[in-house]
Parts: structure tokens; C-alpha cells; sequence
């Protein structure tokens, strides 16, 4: 479904990533991991428009997404949860929600959306008229994540959903990956926290220094000495 | 209690409604697109002196001539985010503040140039009415009226259409509104559009008591921007609250010396709070 090819990207004069190929296939979710300041947020950046990659190739069920600005990027069908979820902390809940649904191919299915994603998570339902900035950090990953849902997306990308999270919340966060996958969407997954992100995934790749060091399904990964020496302290 | 008084405290509050419409669109632009139109009173002038010639010159009723200042500024407002702000907007602060201010000086000559420094009027004289022998000018209670339902229009444009919640999106994180399907330069445009237009209802509320002349901007601008750093520059509740609190101090001082003194009591009063509450008043 996402396909990249030899994408080269940066800030400025400073090029993060380098010759990075990867392929999403439809229904399935995949991983990114990679220790801190690999680029895994710049890769995610780069899918979703919000910077310009220099060299390469990106298309979406074939089409080409280099070159637009990620609110055409949107209407393509690509959703992406931000690092630190970047909720509009003085919207309420559904205040937030209702901007995850702005492109009109949404705005046109709000009230449907809205209940699916309140069925997913009947806490955002709860709070719905609280500003977003008064949710607990599970709570903020949730809204985040429903927010992206309500573009109605082909493919989710998910930047660290479990990044400052308690442990039981973070369980939590990837039951619901779980739960959506079920749903049949396709999901892009950046993680540092290596174990749980392979127990969702169909496969994964290592990033590291902006370049795709590794690629396998979750369980030949789960099994590769660097991984589990490096990434999993086993 | 003295009747004076109490139609000097009825007046700073009638007054309060206009400058609020005004801190208002200026607090607006300053939370969406981060920077400030140091010219947006002479925008007002504008405004003022696109109904004076409609309603004058060419005989068009007055209801029209103020809807087209309203629709006229609005489009101005798009054509300073367009001309002016859009290339600078990247920039230093000090380079922002030099194209608006620039703005401010070519616009009030060219009202020069074209009206000379006449003060004009569009001979329109409205009632004073008298409430349990309190008199209170109509225009004043008209400015009042629509300075609210302005404000009120905005409140719920802002609250209850999408691009009014993206325009509040933006200004709490416009790096990734784009994530959203929202284009920020539309966003800014919208904004720029509507700060606009509430400076071309204040120019209809203002035609009816004033006269028009080319720096009449002068007169009201440093008012708008001492309230909106009162009450927190991008805050429009608290610009909104401000609004009321200078209008009384300059309606009051102005009943126990006069109105020059009360412009003087009111900026003083202005710096010491500075002092006290350097983020504004409402400064979370
Ligand atoms: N806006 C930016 N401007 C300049 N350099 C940046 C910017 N954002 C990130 N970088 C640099 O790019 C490199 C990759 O950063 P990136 O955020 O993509 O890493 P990451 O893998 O997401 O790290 P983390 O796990 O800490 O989130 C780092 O060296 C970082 O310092
Ligand atoms: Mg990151």
C-alpha cells in the first residue's frame, strides 16, 4: 500500500535520512524501530508532508505523494499521531476530535466516525467536553489516536504511542493497536519500546543513523542476536 | 450618586463595546497568525472613509455603504496578509513591525492625499435619548449594541464551525495542523479576511459619532494596543475584559478633569499594571 523508495531527507544542511526503502503492505502493520535520534520522526515527518523529501520515490497504492503539503497528504488517506500527541491542549475533547475530521470527505461522515471512535474509546466519551490539556497521558494518547481515526485513514502512522505512558497504560495502548488492526487498517508503528512493538506487528525494520539496517517478519527479528542484544537487553 | 457620573460610567461602557471589537480583531491576528497590524486603526480610517464617500458621493444608503466597508476591509485585510505580511512572515519580529508600521504611515498619506486633512462627516445625526434624565447618544448605544453582537458572532463562529476550530487549532499549534487536512495559509487568509471586517464594523459604528480624517487612527490606536497587552497579547477574553476596564478609566478621569488628562490617567494606570502583571492581567 506505502511504498518508499531510496528516500533521502533532512533540516537544512543536515540530512537524517539516507537511501531509506520500505514497503507497508495493505492490512497489515508494520514497525520502525531504532534507537534515539535514528529518524524514525523525520521518516514519519516524510510520509505525512510535513517536510519535503530530497531524493527518491513514495507512493500510496501506486499513486505518487512526493511533493504534497501534508494537508493533501490527509485526503489521501494517511493519518499520523504525532511524537507527544500534539493535542490542541484548549480544545475540548470533541473539539479535537471534530478537527481530526476537517477534510470534507470526513466532515461528511462526522457523526458515524465520532461514534466509532467513541466506541473504541468510551473514556474520550466521557470527557468529552474537557480541554484536551486536562487529560492524563493515556487519556491525551487515546484522543490523539481517535483524532487521526477520524480522518477516516487508510493507513495509520503512529509515532511512539507508548513514549512517557505508565506500564499498565502502555499494555493498554497496544491492546487498542491491536483492536484497530483487527478493524482491518493498515498501520505504520514507530517504537522504542522494541518487545511490545513486535508483538503487534506483521514485520519491522531497524533504523539506525538514518538507514534501514535490518528488515524481517515481527518473529525473525524477535529471534536475531543484534536485535535481542541490542534492543531487547536479553 | 451624581447623574453625570453615572452617564460618564454609561458612556466608558458603550465605549468599551467599540474598543473591544477592535482588541478583539487585533488579538485575533496575534494569536493565529503572530504578528501584530500596528496599522489595523487606520484600517478602521479606511473603513471610515469607504462609507463617507459611498454614503455622501455616490448615494448609497447608509445600510449598504457600511455593509460594503464591512466587505471592503474584509478584503483588504486579505490583500495586507497577501502584500505585506505574507513575504515577511518568516522573518524577524522588528521586520513585521516595520512593513505594518510602514503600512500605517502610507495609508494615513494617502488619506491625505486624497481627502486632505479635512475633517469630514457623513451629516447623519442620530437621537439623544433620555433615560430617567440620563442622556445617552443613540449612536453610542448603537456602537455599544453591535461592538456585542459582534463579539457574540465571532464567539460562536470560532466555536462552532470548522474553520473557526481550525483557526483556534492554529493558534495553539500550527506546526501540525497540516496533519489535520488544514491548510494554515487559507487559515491565515480566513483570519486576516475577518480581523478585517471587525475593523470595518467598527469604522460603521465610529462614522455615525465621529468625524473622519486621515489620522483619526491615531486617536484610538494606542488605546487598542495598550488593551490588548493588558489583557494579554492573543488572549481575547482577557482583550475583551480589558476593553471595559480602559473605557471606564478614560469615561471616569474624563468627568474629573478632561478627556486629554484621562488618555494620560489611563496609559499611566497602564504601565504600573505593566509593572505588577508584566504577561497581561488574565496571564495564565
Ligand atoms: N526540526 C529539526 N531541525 C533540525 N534537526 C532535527 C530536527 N528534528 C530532528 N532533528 C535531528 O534529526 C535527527 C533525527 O531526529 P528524529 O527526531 O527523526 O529521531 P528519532 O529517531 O525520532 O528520535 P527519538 O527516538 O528521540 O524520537 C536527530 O539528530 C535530530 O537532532
Ligand atoms: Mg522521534
Amino acid at each position: 500500500m506505502l511504498s518508499l523508495s531510496a528516500v533521502s531527507a533532512g533540516y537544512g544542511s543536515f540530512q537524517v535520512l539516507f537511501d531509506v526503502s520500505l514497503e507497508v503492505p495493505r492490512g497489515e502493520a508494520v514497525g520502525v524501530i531504532g534507537s534515539n535520534g535514528a529518524g524514525k520522526t523525520t521518516l514519519m515527518r516524510v510520509i505525512s508532508g510535513l517536510i519535503p523529501l530530497r531524493a527518491g520515490t513514495m507512493t500510496l497504492e501506486g499513486l505518487p505523494l512526493a511533493g504534497l503539503p501534508a494537508h493533501r497528504i490527509v485526503e489521501q488517506g494517511i493519518a499520523h499521531v504525532p511524537e507527544h500527541r500534539r493535542l490542541f491542549p484548549r480544545l475540548t475533547v470533541e473539539e479535537n476530535l471534530r478537527i481530526g475530521a476537517f477534510i470534507p470527505r470526513a466532515r461528511r461522515r462526522f457523526a458515524a466516525q465520532l461514534d466509532r471512535v467513541y466506541a473504541l474509546f468510551p473514556r474520550l466519551k466521557e470527557r468529552r467536553q474537557q480541554p484536551a490539556g486536562t487529560l492524563s497521558g493515556g487519556e491525551q494518547q487515546m484522543c490523539a489516536i481517535g483524532r487521526a481515526l477520524m480522518s477516516d485513514p487508510k493507513l495509520l502512522l503512529l509515532d511512539e504511542p507508548s513514549a512517557g505512558l505508565a506500564p499498565l497504560v502502555v499494555r493498554q495502548v497496544f491492546e487498542l493497536i491491536r483492536r484497530i488492526r483487527g478493524e482491518g487498517l493498515t498501520v505504520l508503528i514507530v517504537e522504542q519500546n522494541v518487545q511490545q512493538v513486535l508483538d503487534v506487528v506483521d514485520r519491522a525494520y531497524l533504523l539506525e543513523v538514518g538507514a534501514i539496517r535490518l528488515a524481517g517478519t515481527a518473529d525473525e527479528l524477535k529471534g536475531n542476536r543484534f536485535i535481542r542484544q541490542s534492543y531487547m537487553g536479553l | 450618586m451624581d447623574i453625570f457620573l453615572v452617564e460618564a460610567i454609561i458612556n466608558g461602557i458603550l465605549l468599551g463595546g467599540v474598543l473591544a471589537l477592535l482588541a478583539l480583531g487585533l488579538n485575533l491576528i496575534f494569536g493565529v497568525i503572530d504578528v501584530v497590524w500596528i496599522a489595523y486603526a487606520d484600517i478602521v480610517m479606511c473603513g471610515m472613509y469607504v462609507i463617507y464617500v459611498l454614503y455622501t458621493h455616490y448615494d448609497v444608503p447608509l445600510l449598504f455603504a457600511c455593509l460594503a466597508g464591512i466587505a471592503g476591509m474584509a478584503a483588504f485585510g486579505v490583500a495586507v496578509h497577501l502584500l505585506i505580511i505574507a513575504p515577511v512572515l518568516n522573518s524577524a519580529p522588528i521586520n513585521q513591525l516595520l512593513a505594518t508600521g510602514g503600512l500605517l504611515f502610507f495609508l494615513q498619506s494617502f488619506a491625505t492625499l486624497l481627502f486632505g486633512t479635512d475633517f469630514r462627516n457623513i451629516g447623519v445625526r442620530l437621537p439623544v435619548v433620555e433615560v430617567a434624565s440620563i442622556y445617552i447618544s443613540f449612536a453610542r448605544l448603537i456602537a455599544f449594541l453591535f461592538g456585542l453582537i459582534g463579539a457574540v458572532a465571532l464567539y460562536l463562529f470560532l466555536k462552532r464551525t470548522y474553520i473557526g476550530t481550525a483557526i483556534r487549532a492554529v493558534a495553539q499549534d500550527r506546526d501540525i495542523v497540516g496533519l489535520m487536512g488544514i491548510d494554515q495559509r487559507r487559515i491565515y487568509l480566513a483570519t486576516s479576511a475577518i480581523g478585517g471586517a471587525l475593523a470595518g464594523l467598527a469604522a460603521c459604528l465610529l462614522v455615525l459619532q465621529y468625524d473622519v480624517h486621515p489620522f483619526i487612527g491615531n486617536t484610538f490606536g494606542p488605546v487598542i494596543f495598550m488593551i490588548c497587552v493588558l489583557g494579554g497579547l492573543g488572549n481575547m477574553i482577557g482583550g475583551f475584559v480589558a476593553s471595559f476596564i480602559i473605557s471606564q478609566i478614560i469615561a471616569i478621569g474624563g468627568y474629573y478633569s478632561n478627556t486629554e488628562l484621562s488618555y494620560v490617567l489611563a496609559f499611566t494606570m497602564f504601565i504600573i499594571l505593566m509593572f505588577v502583571r508584566p504577561r497581561g492581567l488574565f496571564a495564565r
